[in-house]
Parts: structure tokens; C-alpha cells; sequence
């Protein structure tokens, strides 16, 4: 087996820290030294990201205040419908608007990683306000301390509510919390005990929000009892059983494994591998952005088991593409309907353990979705779904009937022309294929492209070609 | 749209789909699978949390009528069953097949720890996992898993509808999603993918290119499979012009054609009746009834009702109290309804909720949904449920 060249690695270190090359920035990257592709990642991810805010105070006002559904109970059933309705259309707004970013943003890995922690802090909640705050503080924190980020995302009125820790108080404690800030932020199943979650769970009485959706320490509610948390014992809050879970290694070498599962391989796990990344992810004091480095920067990630057997997400397959091809959208919120018939749209990940990933992104009519998805883009074809409605949000007033979105979706192939223009159009399947494809390059499958591929014009060429190459198993691995 | 919009490139739009014109594969004719004679499940997911209170009625339980001022069914109007339950008045259908010895009741179906968020329960049931863990294949997919590399399966689960829900997604076998045969066929049919699907591995069998590759091969040869045997002895019964009607219908008519699918998937919806519940859910019910009727009418005329076995579930049942909105709100356990012509014990097969026990207004479970589970693995699809379940559960006498 030989290495990989210069262009496969590239673009092995901008699809798994990114969302893929970007049509027009291509030729500049490949210019670079490969020593400077790491640094200038981080570089471009240095600023602090801008908030993604779609809400407005008059709207924030709205919403403070009924995070929880007791309170929401008390609107009138109108008042309600349309608090959830507009609460609902806010959320696809976030949505999208976050799309935008991962396609456009300079700043790849922040938004990425962004993306990760997306998963790893799963949350639903029908509160815009919650969600968004939550999204910023993730997006702010994705590259900087693990133990900021926990303490932040802990105290977030979306993971409290989520995870029912309003409702934990003093002698009527409610475990949801303290479970999952063990079971799927910090320890991993297996590495604490049943009696730890309910002594955690006391520490964690009286943490909520108030009508602001701000943190708040109900002092009232709190059990100050003694709590024995993973053999320590003390008159521990919420604070303490955190400061707890991050003295574990365990720690350390579980966010460094979900991270190697997420950012390098996700079936094939090397432990001694993984150990050594959570040690030191440990020994920086949880500096996400060294734990990265550690990673990207390995000679194992170049590795030939590792480039080309990551099955992308719906997100990374939908950004990557428009990051590639460049298109319009006559009707953007037709990329809702797309998240939802590709199995992954933002801020409804399936259950509290996020998106499994890997292998679970494929069934028939998903794969063939996504197999179709450069034809429906080329003839500005529609997608089509019934509805489905959401009964978290809808409470069964959504509207029966299908769901018809064109994408409308205009191309524009001047960057790629122009990255390709001097190689010969003989030449050009294959120079295309090894670029969009990050798997080796099969002559056999080269051939039943080529089979299917227009070329009366070198503009014709061109585009059926990268149409055939995105429209294949082959495309849907990065 | 609140949506921040940047620059976008602009350019000349190019006529790029007149150039894009996908080639359509001929039909080519494959070998005949074995007729399969076998029995079929047919799962209808009523989505939402179907109010089983309101679906068969306590008619004789005071408590009920106290809890239920403006919205409880008045005995005079429900189709009895007892002296204590009655059907929905939309449920006439049912009731016949009640009547018959075709329909059974299980009630109080639930699980330990119920979670009153709707997609949370509906996972606990596609998973069949445990409200504290989850699990992210789903009991029929696991089903497949262990069934499929025995016999050959070309479609061995279908769903009606866009996509497959996790109870169809196993490990190594998920189920197929379609609304329609000739549509998933259309949609799939191209000269392309069929030499792309068809061409020799190029990658070694584990890794996920290979599974990739023969995921296309598979989808292709099954819409292929399931068009031809939709076609076979398509039904030709009346069935009324719903979505659940035409869907199943469209099952009807491959169960005739001998197609080797065991496990249909069917969702009805949306039963989350907060506010003003009793127009909605005569609706809903109704358009359950009469699908339901027409099916087992169909398939008795053709001789293979005894075939079949038609399971409803929801994620729960609601609050027994009405709420001050003319609705209910979100509770735990309910009903099941299995109908077939092969009921081993058909009717009432356990007691009615009991409402002088509650938990904190909410009804308790006495049966786990897993128990039903693991009866029809068990005694309907024939295999061992403990592999599939992760444990063993007691099994009920309804088979």
C-alpha cells in the first residue's frame, strides 16, 4: 500500500475538521506546506464566533418565563398554539442559520467541533431562547476548557430543563440530571454506581433557571446533607460533584475516545491510542484545543485505515456538497425537509444520547436519498415527504397532508471550472474523481462513470461528470 | 426568515439538468423467489398518545364520568363489548371483528419509569429497551437481524411512509421505507445505479464502502422485488380513500401476491389531543376503523385473514382527567388491539384500568409492552424473543 498524496491527506484534514474544501479556496490550500494547514485551521477558528441570534428582545420577552411546561400550561390553548408555532419556525430559523455558517464560515473547526458538542450535549426543547443560548455557549467554548464548557452547558437552562433538574429538590430528588451528566457528558455507563447518581442527585438539588432562563441557585431547595460522590464525601453541591467527575481521568478518556470515534474512526478504536490522547487531554487540564491538535496532527491520522471510512452525517454530506458546488436555493427552508429525509436535522437529535452515527445514517431510503440528491439538485427537483409532525412541538395541531419542497436550486460551476481548467478534458474524470472521492480511485468504477457521462462540450463534461462522482457510494465517505 | 443571508456567487444559470437526463433500466426478469405462505405482522403505530380511556370505555366506572365531564363518552352512544366496556362510538368496525372473535384487548400495556415525552416513549417502544438506556436499534430490526441470515429476505419489512423507523433498523438488516411500489420503483430505476450496484466489490467486504455497495444492491433489487410482487394479484376490494386505507391496501395486495415481507409498519396520527380531543379523535379513530375493516374484510374474502396479525400500540395513554382545555394531557400506560383470524383468546384478556388506583392521576401499567413483544416473536413470527428483547419476558395467551 502506498501513502497517500498531498492532495488526499489535505482534504482528509479538511473534511474531518471541516466540512470539506471549499470550491474557490482550493487552489490556495494546495499550495501550502503542509505544516501550515494545522496552524492556519486553528488560526481561522481563533476569533470568538459571532451569536447566531433570531430572536429579538420583544421575542426573548415572549418566551421567558414559560421554559417550563407548568407555566406554559397556564397560557390560554391559543396563546399556547401560537407561542409553540412561532417558537417552532425560530428554531428553523437557528437552524438554518447555522447551516449558513458551516458552509460560508472561515472559522471550519470551530463550527465543526461546534457540531460535535451539538451531539454530545443533546438537547430538545421546544424554547428558542433555550436553544440558542445553548448553541452559543457551545460554539463559544468548542475549542477552549472541557471544564468551562460542562460547567457552562450544566447551568444552561436547555440541559436543565431537558434533563427534568427544575423538578429535582431537596428529599424529591430527580435523578435525570445527575444520570446523564455521568452516564453521557463526562464518566461513560459503567464507571460509577447507582448510588453515586442518587448521591450526585442531591448535590444537584436546587440548580434551575429563572424567567430569564438565567442559572439560578435555589438555596431553599438544596439538600445540605453529607454526599459520598465516587468515595468522596462532603456536604458537596453542584459545583463540587463537577469539579468530581473532572478529576477522573475516565474523563478525560472518554470525551478523548468520542472524540477519536467522531473525528478519526468510529469502528475501529485503538485503546492504547486513545489512553495516551486522554492522558494528556488530562494532564493540559482539558484543553480541547490541544486534545485536536494531538489528533490532527498525528501521523496515525493520515493513516490508510482512516482516510475514506467515515460514513458522513446528513450535515456533513449536505454543507460538504455546497461547499464543493456553490448553489442558490430558491426556497432555503427546503434544507429542513432535507435534514429530516437524510435522518439528522439540528436541535432534534433522537434521545439525550445525541446521533449514533457511523452505520445508523444508512438504510434503503436514505442511501438511495442520498444517491439521488445531486439529481434532484441538477434538474431543480423536489423533495417530497408526508408530514411527520413533531408532537413535542405540534401537540397534535399540525396540519396532515404531504410535504412538497422544490430546492430550486441554481449551480454555479465557475469555481470548479476554474480550479480544473487546465487539465485536459481526457484527463478530467479521473483528475475530478481523485478530488471529490476520498476513497481510492477503482478504474472499474471510473469506467461506469465515464459510461454515464456526457461530453459533447468540456462544460457538459464537467458537470455530468462531478454530478456522477457526488451520486455514488464512493461520495457519501470522507 | 430571520435567516442572516450573505453574498451568494452569482452566475448564469446553466441548463445543467437538460443535459442530465437518467437513463431508465429495462426490466429484466429475476429468478422467482419461494412462495411464502407464512405469517404476516402488521404494526400500527397510532402517534401521538392515543387516549385508551375514550377508545374502549369504562361505561360502567363513575370515576371516569366524574374525571371526564365534557369530554367523556356517554354509555348510550358506545358499542358494547361488556357489561363494563364499550367501544368508541367511530369504532364499528371493531366491533364486529369483536364480535367475530377476531379482535383482542390488552390493557394497562406500559413499561417501569414511564416518560411522558412523546419521541422519549415512542423510542422506549421502538427499541424495546428500558426507560433508562438507550438503545438505538429497534426490536423488529433486531428480529431481522436474527431471521434474515437463515432465509433469504428480499423485503422481509416494509414501512408505509418516508422513512424507516428505528423499530425497523436492526444492526445488520433495516427495514424499507415507500409509500408506493411503482413510486419507489420509479425513483430507483436507472441504468446507473443498477451497473454501479451490480459491478464487482471494489473494497474488502467490512468496511463501510462494501456496505455501502450493498445496501444500493439491496434497495434495488427490493423495489424491484416489491413492484413485481404488488403486481402480482393486486387487491381489488374497496378500501376508503385515506392514507392508512391506500396504505393498506397496497399491503393487501402484496400479502396476495405471496411477496416474503413478515413485518409491515403502518403510523396513524396525530393522536396528541390536548385541546378539543373529541372531534379529533372521532376522526382519527374512525379513519382507523374503516381501514382496519376493509383489511380484514379483504383478506377473509381471499382467504388469508388467518394469516395475519394486526397490532396497534401508542407512546402512552393520556391522564384520565380532561384538562380545562376540552382534551388530555400526556400519561403513561394503554391499550393494545391485535386483530387477526387466528386469535388463540380473542376479547378482553385482562382487567379494565383500574381508576381507584392511580399514580398521581396517571394509570399504572400491570402489563410490560415487552411481554406482548415476546408473545408475538414468540408464538406468531416463531423465534426466541430473549436474544431480541435482552431478556426474557412471561408471555400472554392472546396467541
Amino acid at each position: 500500500m502506498h501513502a497517500p498524496t498531498v492532495q488526499r491527506r489535505l482534504k482528509h484534514l479538511l473534511w474531518r475538521a471541516g466540512f470539506g474544501p471549499d470550491a474557490a479556496e482550493w487552489p490556495t490550500w494546495i499550495q501550502r506546506p503542509e505544516k501550515a494547514w494545522w496552524p492556519l485551521l486553528r488560526q481561522q477558528s481563533a476569533e470568538e464566533p459571532g451569536e447566531l441570534w433570531v430572536t429579538d428582545d420583544v421575542v426573548r420577552g415572549l418566551f421567558m418565563g414559560i421554559g417550563e411546561f407548568a407555566r406554559l400550561e397556564e397560557l390560554t390553548p391559543e396563546e399556547r398554539r401560537s407561542r409553540r408555532a412561532q417558537s417552532r419556525d425560530l428554531l428553523q430559523s437557528l437552524n438554518l442559520s447555522w447551516l449558513e455558517e458551516m458552509v460560508l464560515s472561515q472559522a471550519q473547526l470551530r463550527e465543526k467541533v461546534a457540531l460535535f458538542w451539538h451531539g454530545h450535549f443533546a438537547s430538545r426543547n421546544f424554547n428558542i431562547v433555550f436553544q440558542q443560548d445553548l448553541l452559543h455557549i457551545i460554539r463559544t467554548h468548542a475549542l477552549d476548557n472541557f471544564g468551562d464548557l460542562l460547567r457552562a452547558v450544566s447551568k444552561s437552562a436547555a440541559i436543565l430543563a431537558f434533563l427534568n433538574n427544575q423538578q429535582n429538590r431537596k428529599g424529591k430528588p430527580n435523578e435525570n440530571f445527575a444520570r446523564e451528566v455521568m452516564e453521557l457528558f463526562t464518566l461513560g455507563r459503567g464507571h460509577y454506581t447507582e448510588t453515586d447518581v442518587k448521591e450526585a442527585a442531591r448535590a444537584f438539588t436546587g440548580w434551575g433557571f429563572d424567567l430569564k432562563g438565567q442559572f439560578v441557585f435555589r438555596q431553599n431547595q438544596h439538600d445540605r446533607g453529607i454526599k459520598t460522590v465516587l468515595g468522596h464525601t462532603g456536604r458537596f453541591d453542584g459545583d463540587d460533584v463537577l469539579d468530581i467527575l473532572l478529576e477522573q481521568r475516565q474523563t478525560a478518556c472518554f470525551i478523548a475516545q468520542k472524540m477519536y470515534r467522531f473525528f478519526v474512526n468510529d469502528e475501529q478504536v485503538p485503546e492504547e491510542r486513545v489512553l495516551w490522547l486522554g492522558n494528556r487531554f488530562y494532564d493540559s487540564g482539558y484543553d480541547i484545543g490541544r486534545l485536536l491538535e494531538d489528533i490532527f496532527t498525528a501521523e496515525w491520522f493520515y493513516d490508510e485505515e482512516n482516510i475514506g471510512h467515515q460514513i458522513k452525517s446528513p450535515v456533513v454530506l449536505w454543507v460538504g456538497l455546497r461547499r464543493t458546488l456553490p448553489l442558490t436555493l430558491d426556497d432555503p427552508e427546503a434544507q429542513l425537509l432535507l435534514q429530516r429525509a437524510l435522518g439528522q436535522v439540528l436541535f432534534f437529535p433522537p434521545n439525550v444520547a445525541g446521533w449514533p452515527g457511523g452505520r445508523t445514517w444508512i438504510d434503503t431510503t436514505t442511501l438511495m436519498l442520498r444517491l439521488r440528491l445531486p439529481h434532484i439538485l441538477a434538474a431543480s427537483d423536489a423533495i417530497d415527504l408526508g408530514t411527520d409532525n413533531d408532537d413535542d412541538i405540534a401537540m397534535g395541531q399540525g396540519r396532515a397532508g404531504r410535504l412538497r419542497r422544490r430546492l430550486g436550486a441554481e449551480l454555479h460551476w465557475e469555481p470548479l471550472a476554474e480550479t480544473f481548467a487546465q487539465v485536459p478534458s481526457d484527463e478530467l474524470l479521473p483528475t475530478l474523481a481523485h478530488y471529490l472521492w476520498q476513497t481510492p480511485v477503482a478504474k472499474e468504477r471510473l469506467a461506469i462513470v465515464q459510461k454515464h457521462t456526457h461530453s459533447l462540450t468540456r462544460e457538459q463534461l464537467l458537470q455530468t461528470a462531478t454530478l456522477q462522482l457526488m451520486a455514488t457510494p464512493e461520495y457519501q465517505l470522507c | 426568515m430571520l435567516i442572516r443571508r450573505r453574498t451568494f456567487l452569482k452566475t448564469a444559470s446553466l441548463a445543467a439538468a437538460s443535459l442530465y437526463l437518467p437513463r431508465f433500466l429495462q426490466a429484466h426478469a429475476r429468478p422467482a423467489a419461494l412462495p411464502n405462505r407464512g405469517k404476516v405482522l402488521v404494526v400500527v403505530q397510532l402517534s401521538g398518545g392515543n387516549d385508551g380511556l375514550n377508545t374502549v370505555v369504562p361505561i360502567g366506572n363513575d370515576i371516569y364520568y366524574r374525571e371526564r365531564p365534557r369530554i367523556a363518552i356517554k354509555a348510550a352512544h358506545a358499542l358494547p363489548l361488556t357489561a363494563e366496556a364499550a367501544l368508541h362510538p367511530a369504532l364499528a368496525g371493531l366491533k364486529r371483528l369483536y364480535d367475530d372473535g377476531h379482535l383482542a384487548v390488552l390493557h394497562n400495556v406500559g413499561y417501569p419509569n414511564p416518560d411522558r415525552s412523546h419521541f422519549r416513549s415512542m423510542d422506549i417502544w421502538h427499541s424495546a429497551s428500558p426507560a433508562s438506556e438507550y438503545w438505538h436499534t429497534g426490536w423488529i430490526g433486531r428480529y431481522l437481524d436474527a431471521h434474515c441470515p437463515s432465509k433469504p429476505c428480499q423485503a422481509p419489512a416494509l414501512e408505509l411512509g418516508d422513512a424507516i423507523s428505528l423499530a425497523l433498523k436492526g444492526q445488520q438488516r433495516k427495514g424499507i421505507a415507500l409509500r408506493e411500489p411503482a413510486e419507489l420503483y420509479a425513483a430507483i430505476r436507472s441504468a446507473y445505479f443498477a451497473e454501479y450496484a451490480a459491478a464487482a466489490p471494489v473494497a474488502p467486504s467490512d468496511t463501510p464502502l462494501a456496505y455501502l455497495q450493498k445496501t444500493m444492491a439491496d434497495a434495488i433489487a427490493s423495489a424491484e422485488y416489491i413492484f413485481k410482487k404488488s403486481g402480482v394479484k393486486p387487491s381489488t376490494a374497496n378500501y376508503p380513500d385515506t392514507p392508512l386505507g391506500r396504505q393498506l391496501r397496497t399491503v393487501a395486495s402484496l400479502i396476495l401476491g405471496e411477496a416474503d415481507t413478515v413485518v409491515y409498519y403502518l403510523s396513524l396520527g396525530s393522536f396528541d389531543t390536548h385541546i378539543n380531543q373529541p372531534m379529533q379523535h372521532q376522526r382519527l379513530l374512525s379513519q382507523l376503523d374503516a381501514a382496519l375493516a376493509a383489511f380484514a374484510a379483504d383478506l377473509k374474502a381471499q382467504g388469508r385473514w388467518s394469516d395475519v396479525l394486526v397490532m396497534t400500540f401508542s407512546e402512552f395513554g393520556r391522564r384520565v382527567s380532561q384538562n380545562a382545555s376540552g382534551g388530555t394531557d400526556h400519561g403513561t400506560a394503554n391499550l393494545m388491539f391485535f386483530l387477526g383470524g387466528a386469535l388463540r383468546r380473542p376479547g378482553l384478556l385482562n382487567a379494565l384500568p383500574d381508576l381507584n388506583d392511580l399514580d398521581q392521576g396517571d394509570l399504572k401499567f400491570t402489563t410490560d409492552f415487552r411481554q406482548a413483544y415476546a408473545t408475538v416473536l414468540e408464538r406468531w413470527l416463531e423465534t426466541h424473543s430473549q436474544p431480541i428483547l435482552g431478556q426474557a419476558f412471561e408471555l400472554l395467551d392472546f396467541l
